[in-house]
C-alpha cells in the first residue's frame, strides 16, 4: 500500500520500510530546534540533572527571537542565558536578532524535504512546506531529544486539501488557509497531518507555500505538508544549498482520512475574527470595523513576497492618520532586501514604521502590544484573547494585502479594491 | 506520581488556549508569577481561589495554541491536581504527560459541574464523581505511556532508560 509524505518520512527516520497511521515509532529528529523562550533557559535544569551531555550538537539549532530586542530586564536575562548555553554547548548553529526561527531555519538551510524536525515552538509545522516533516513539541521533550537524539511519534492520519483554480487579484495564501481552518475547525486536525495539493499550490511561491504549513496547527494539526518540486529546489539554491535535494510526495494509492476540495477562483479576502482563528469570514462581513493598529509581520506572513504587496497598495499613499501601522520584516535577509528594493522607503513614505525582525508583537511579547479596548488588524497567525497584550484587546487577521488596506482606510478594508487600482 | 487524582471541581468551557493559561506577556517572570495570570482572560480571581488537588473540568479542544510548557508549570505551581477535558489539543496532552501533569479525556463533561469532587484513574481513563455518584468512562492511557505517568513523567523515565538514579529523587 501507498504511503502518504508523512508516513514516508517517519518511516525513514524510524529505520522501517512501511510505517502507517497510528503506528507509534521511535523516530530520529534530524534537526532539533529551540528558541529563547521555550529553549535553553527552561531545559538546562532537566538536562543538566539527566547528565547535560547532547547527543549531537550538529542537529540542534537555537534561534533567539522571543525577547530580541529585549523589553524588560527578565528578557534580557533569558536572551543572555540562551546565547551563553549555545556558547558552552558550542552549538554550530545559534542565531539572535535574525528574525523568527521558523522563518531563520527556512533561510539558513536547514530544512529540506524529508527531514524530521522537531521545535519547542507550536508552528514549527511552517517547515512542512518546504516536503519536511516539523512539529512542535514541549521543553520537557526537548530534553530527552538532546539527550537521546530520538522520541516516540505516533503517525498521524492525513487531510488532503486541494485547491485548484486561480486566485484573483486580491486573493492570497493566507485567504486559502484561512478557509480552509474555518471548514475544518479549529480542532478539526488534532492529532492528523494536513497535506496541502492541487494546482492553485503548486503555483504558489515559497513565501507564499509556507504560510499554509504555518497555519496548519491552527485547526489542531501536528504538521502541514506540501509536495516538494522545482520551487522548492530553486529557493534551496538561492540560499546557497549545493547538496542533492530529493524531492517528496505522497504515493497516488497513499491513504487519506478526507479530502477537501476547493476552486482557488471562487475564493474572496477571507478575516479571522476574535477570538478563534476558525472565525472567520468573508471581508464583506466586517468590513469598516475601526482599529487602533495595523501589524504586518510575522513568521506567517512577514516575508519579502508580503511587503511587496503592501507596498505596491501603500506607494503613493498614506495610512489613517488614526492608527499605527508596525512592519516587521520576518529576517534580517527579507529586512535587507526589501530595503534594497525601496520597499521600506514606499511603507515609511506610507507613514508605516518599520521594526526590526523578531517575534514582537504578535506573541505579546515586545515592540507593539496592544492595550485594553485596542482593536489590531494584523497578518500573523493568532487572535486568541490576551494574545497579542491585554486580554481586552482584540486581534483580526488577514493576508498583508487586506492589513496594507485596512492600513490605509483606519478600518477593516477590502484589498480588491486597491489592486484594481493598482499603481503603474 | 499517584495514579489516582481525587479533588474539587472548576469548570471550564471550549477552547481554553494556551494563551489564556499562561499570557504571553508574563511568560519571562518566575513561574511564581507567571502563575498569579493564569487563567485571568476568562476568569481574573482563578489564581486566589484555586487549592491545592482541586481539578480543572473544561470542554474540548484543552491548551490549544503553543507549544509553551509555561501552561503545565503555571498549574503545577499552582498545585492543579488535575485537568479532565472533552478533548486536548496534541501538544498541550503530550507535555502534560511529560512533565507529570495528569490529563484525563472523558467525552462529555457537562455532566461535571464546578465544585463538585470527583476521582480520577489516569490509567483506565475513568471519573468517579463522589457528589453525583456517577462513573464516567474515558480514553485510557496508551499502553506505550502507562510506564511514564506512573513514573511521574519524561524526566524520571529518562532517568531510568540512562541509568541515572540520582535524579528520579530530585524530579520531585
Amino acid at each position: 500500500m501507498g504511503m502518504t509524505m508523512s508516513e514516508k518520512i517517519l518511516a525513514r527516520s524510524s529505520g522501517q520500510g512501511e510505517v502507517k497511521a497510528g503506528d507509534i515509532v521511535w523516530v530520529k529528529p534530524d534537526i532539533a530546534m529551540m528558541h529563547d523562550l521555550l529553549g535553553p533557559w527552561l531545559v538546562d535544569p532537566g538536562f543538566r540533572r539527566l547528565g547535560g551531555r547532547l547527543y549531537d550538537r550538529d542537529k540542534v539549532v537555537v534561534v533567539s527571537d522571543h525577547c530580541t530586542p529585549p523589553a524588560t530586564v527578565q528578557q534580557a536575562d533569558i536572551l543572555k542565558f540562551t546565547r551563553d548555553w549555545a556558547r558552552e554547548h558550542e552549538l554550530p548553529y545559534y542565531y539572535e536578532f535574525e528574525g523568527p526561527c521558523h522563518q531563520v531555519i527556512v533561510e539558513h538551510g536547514h530544512v529540506r524535504p524529508g527531514r524530521l524536525i522537531l521545535g519547542t515552538d507550536s508552528h514549527t509545522c511552517m517547515a512542512g512546506g518546504m516536503g519536511a516533516f516539523a512539529t512542535g513539541i514541549g521543553s520537557t521533550e526537548m530534553i530527552g531529544v538532546l539527550l537521546t537524539g530520538e522520541t516516540w511519534l505516533k503517525v498521524p492520519e492525513t487531510i488532503k486539501v486541494v485547491w485548484d483554480g486561480e486566485l484573483r487579484p486580491g486573493v492570497f495564501s493566507k485567504d486559502m488557509v484561512l478557509k480552509t481552518i474555518k471548514d475544518i475547525g479549529h480542532a478539526g486536525a488534532t492529532y492528523q497531518a494536513i497535506e496541502f495539493s492541487g494546482s492553485a499550490i503548486r503555483s504558489l511561491s515559497m513565501d507564499d507555500r509556507l504560510v499554509l504549513s504555518n497555519m496548519a496547527v491552527e485547526a489542531g494539526a501536528k504538521t502541514g505538508l506540501i509536495e516538494s518540486d522545482e520551487e522548492v529546489v530553486r529557493f534551496l539554491r538561492s540560499k546557497g544549498v549545493t547538496d542533492e535535494i530529493e524531492l517528496l510526495s505522497s504515493d497516488e494509492d497513499a491513504v487519506f482520512a478526507k479530502t477537501l476540495y476547493y476552486n482557488a477562483s471562487e475564493l474572496e479576502p477571507q478575516i479571522a475574527c476574535p477570538h478563534e482563528v476558525d472565525n472567520v469570514h468573508p471581508v464583506q462581513a466586517v468590513e469598516g470595523t475601526p482599529v487602533d493598529q495595523v501589524y504586518l509581520g510575522s513568521c506567517t506572513n512577514g516575508r519579502l513576497s508580503d511587503l511587496r504587496t503592501a507596498a505596491q497598495i501603500l506607494k503613493g499613499r498614506k495610512i489613517s492618520k488614526h492608527i499605527r501601522c508596525l512592519v516587521v520584516p520576518a529576517s534580517q535577509y527579507v529586512w535587507m532586501q526589501a530595503n534594497k528594493e525601496g520597499i521600506l522607503d514606499i511603507l515609511a513614505e506610507a507613514g508605516c514604521v518599520v521594526n526590526m525582525p523578531s517575534c514582537g508583537a504578535c506573541g505579546g511579547f515586545t515592540s507593539g502590544v496592544i492595550g485594553a479596548g485596542e482593536v489590531v488588524m494584523s497578518s500573523s497567525n493568532r487572535n486568541f484573547r490576551g494574545r497579542m497584550g491585554s486580554a481586552q484587546g482584540e486581534v483580526y487577521l488577514g493576508s498583508p494585502a487586506a492589513v496594507a488596506a485596512t492600513a490605509i482606510e483606519g478600518k477593516i478594508a477590502d484589498p480588491r479594491k486597491y489592486m484594481e487600482l493598482e499603481v503603474h | 506520581m499517584s495514579s489516582i487524582i481525587r479533588g474539587r471541581v472548576w469548570k471550564y468551557g471550549d477552547n481554553i488556549n494556551t494563551d489564556i493559561i499562561s499570557p504571553g506577556q508574563y511568560m519571562s517572570l518566575p513561574a511564581e508569577k507567571q502563575a498569579e495570570h493564569a487563567m485571568e482572560a476568562i476568569d481574573p480571581s482563578f489564581s486566589e481561589k484555586v487549592r491545592p488537588g482541586d481539578i480543572i473540568v473544561a470542554g474540548k479542544n484543552f491548551g490549544s495554541g503553543s507549544s509553551r510548557e509555561t501552561a503545565q508549570m503555571v498549574l503545577k505551581h499552582l498545585k492543579v491536581g488535575a485537568v479532565a477535558a472533552s478533548s486536548f489539543a496534541r501538544i498541550f496532552f503530550r507535555n502534560s504527560i511529560n512533565v507529570g501533569l495528569p490529563v484525563v479525556e472523558i467525552a462529555d463533561t457537562s455532566l461535571i459541574h464546578e465544585g463538585d469532587e470527583i476521582e480520577i484513574n489516569l490509567i483506565e481513563g475513568t471519573v468517579w464523581n463522589h457528589t453525583r455518584k456517577e462513573e464516567y468512562r474515558g480514553t485510557k492511557l496508551p499502553e506505550h505511556l502507562v510506564d511514564m505517568v506512573k513514573l511521574g513523567g519524561l524526566e524520571p523515565y529518562l532517568a531510568k532508560k540512562l541509568g541515572i538514579s540520582k535524579s528520579q529523587e530530585e524530579v520531585k
